[in-house]
């Protein structure tokens, strides 16, 4: 049980239920800012547990500073890479979110409405 | 009916998929080999004591070239799905007042959090922080702007100025890098510096002021789009 | 073991507040829902010792998108949610 309760896999659990409820607003929801919603609570899951897997034990942030044994640097900090890569992936979600949110702007003064079911016009 | 159980199931098979991830996840203990040599000789080879900076900017520079790039398109894209009607433009709106409280903090607090986004850009090889914090608290600041004074015309054209010069100015440093130093992006094109100054670790910093004042102006110019778009109903 | 008991409570309000987000018929609710989401996100990204994304994450997913999505709300103003 005890290995199970450590810092880096209760929060990709976290990431991954996120993910999941993400998945199911994204799904079943009928607003179209409902789902734009769903989509930014799935990225937010998947920042999440990318993150979880940059963490060691006990290790601290990739900055060196006074405090730091800088010959030792290896046995002391975390993966600097995958936070590299979260922190460009959030930039590009909130441009993503905004780019959604234009379209449904454009597709509401068409129609003058948020609700899915009166686009019909790809139904067959 | 059906509907409702097709999507029961692409739930069910989502879960099972990542529980199965879920399953071999074991926190390692040491670093893998590649994010080692990172971290090991990061200090030495780019000489910026924020190794994420290190990687961000140097190590993985390419991938943030194109990531600008995205963040540009996803900006283009808005500004013309938004694109103001001309009798729009010249209708007069009436706009609220907006309360003094909001009005009289903002003469005050704009200049400081200008202030603060350049700090958080200019020190991004020191401390936590770079280019895309300090890009979204300068967007914050405009936001300010845009709702304490309604009346304010944006000028697109400063806005876009500033960014396709950074822009240029960032693919420029880094094709200097492959004459001056050992390839694209590369941070060796001036000499790094004392280890821990904010004049050291070669063009980071450079390149870091070039990517905040991009991700900055882009970043207002979808809110301007947004603000100015017309009203629906 | 205080980072631990501090992640736990921080992970628990994150999925209340997504499933609040999702369920909730209100739209202001939901939007603010995501943005505490944000923010709360991250806290936990601070106790994974990543700085940098934390103030990303602050500055951007909980600031920018929520004024984003309320820029957008405004100009729809649909008045009965």
């Amino acid at each position: 049980m005890t290995q199970y309760l450590t810092l880096e896999f209760t929060a990709m659990v976290t990431g991954f239920a996120l993910m999941i409820i993400g998945l199911w607003g994204l799904l079943t929801r009928k607003n179209l800012i409902k789902i734009v919603i769903g989509f930014a609570i799935f990225d937010t899951g998947l920042n999440i547990s990318i993150i979880s897997m940059s963490y060691l034990k006990n290790r601290t942030a990739p900055i060196i500073d006074k405090s730091i044994d800088a010959s030792n640097t290896i046995n002391l900090f975390v993966d600097p890479i995958p936070q590299a890569l979260v922190l460009t992936s959030i930039v590009i979600g909130v441009g993503v979110t905004a780019l959604m949110l234009a379209y449904v702007l454009r597709m509401f003064r068409e129609k003058k409405s948020l609700d899915i079911n009166s686009y019909t016009d790809l139904k067959w | 009916m059906i509907k409702n159980g097709l999507i029961f199931l692409v739930l069910v098979g989502f879960t099972v998929i990542l529980s199965g991830l879920l399953i071999n996840f074991h926190g390692s203990e040491q670093l893998n080999p590649l994010a080692g040599h990172y971290v090991q000789n990061g200090a030495s080879e780019v000489g910026a004591a924020n190794l994420v900076t290190a990687v961000v900017v140097t190590y993985r520079g390419f991938d943030t070239l194109g990531e600008v790039t995205i963040l540009f398109i996803t900006a283009a894209i808005v500004g013309f799905f938004l694109k103001a009607r001309k009798e729009d433009e010249n209708r007069e709106r009436s706009l609220r007042k907006t309360s003094e409280i909001l009005s009289t903090a903002s003469t005050l607090l704009v200049p400081t959090i200008f202030m603060l986004g350049v700090y958080i850009f200019m020190n991004g090889h020191l401390t936590p922080g770079g280019g895309f914090q300090g890009g979204a608290v300068i967007a914050t600041g405009m936001v300010m702007i845009i709702m304490s004074r309604p009346e304010v015309k944006f000028d697109h054209g400063i806005i876009a100025w500033i960014e396709s010069t950074s822009g240029v100015g960032y693919v420029i440093i880094g094709v200097l890098g492959i004459f001056l130093a050992a390839g694209f992006l590369d941070n060796h094109v001036l000499p790094i510096g004392k280890f821990g100054t904010i004049l050291s670790a070669g063009v980071i910093p450079l390149i870091y002021v070039l990517i905040g004042l991009k991700v900055g102006s882009e970043l207002t110019n979808i809110i301007g789009s947004l603000k100015e778009t017309q009203n629906e109903l | 073991m205080m980072n631990m008991i501090l992640a736990l409570s921080f992970e628990l309000i994150i999925l209340v507040l997504a499933i609040i987000a999702i369920h909730n018929k209100s739209l202001k609710i939901a939007i603010i829902a995501t943005g505490v989401i944000g923010l709360f996100a991250s806290v936990l990204y601070l106790l994974l010792a990543a700085p940098d994304v934390a103030m990303t994450e602050a500055s951007i997913g909980s600031g920018l998108t929520t004024i984003i999505f309320f820029y957008v709300l405004n100009k729809i103003r649909k008045t009965n949610d």
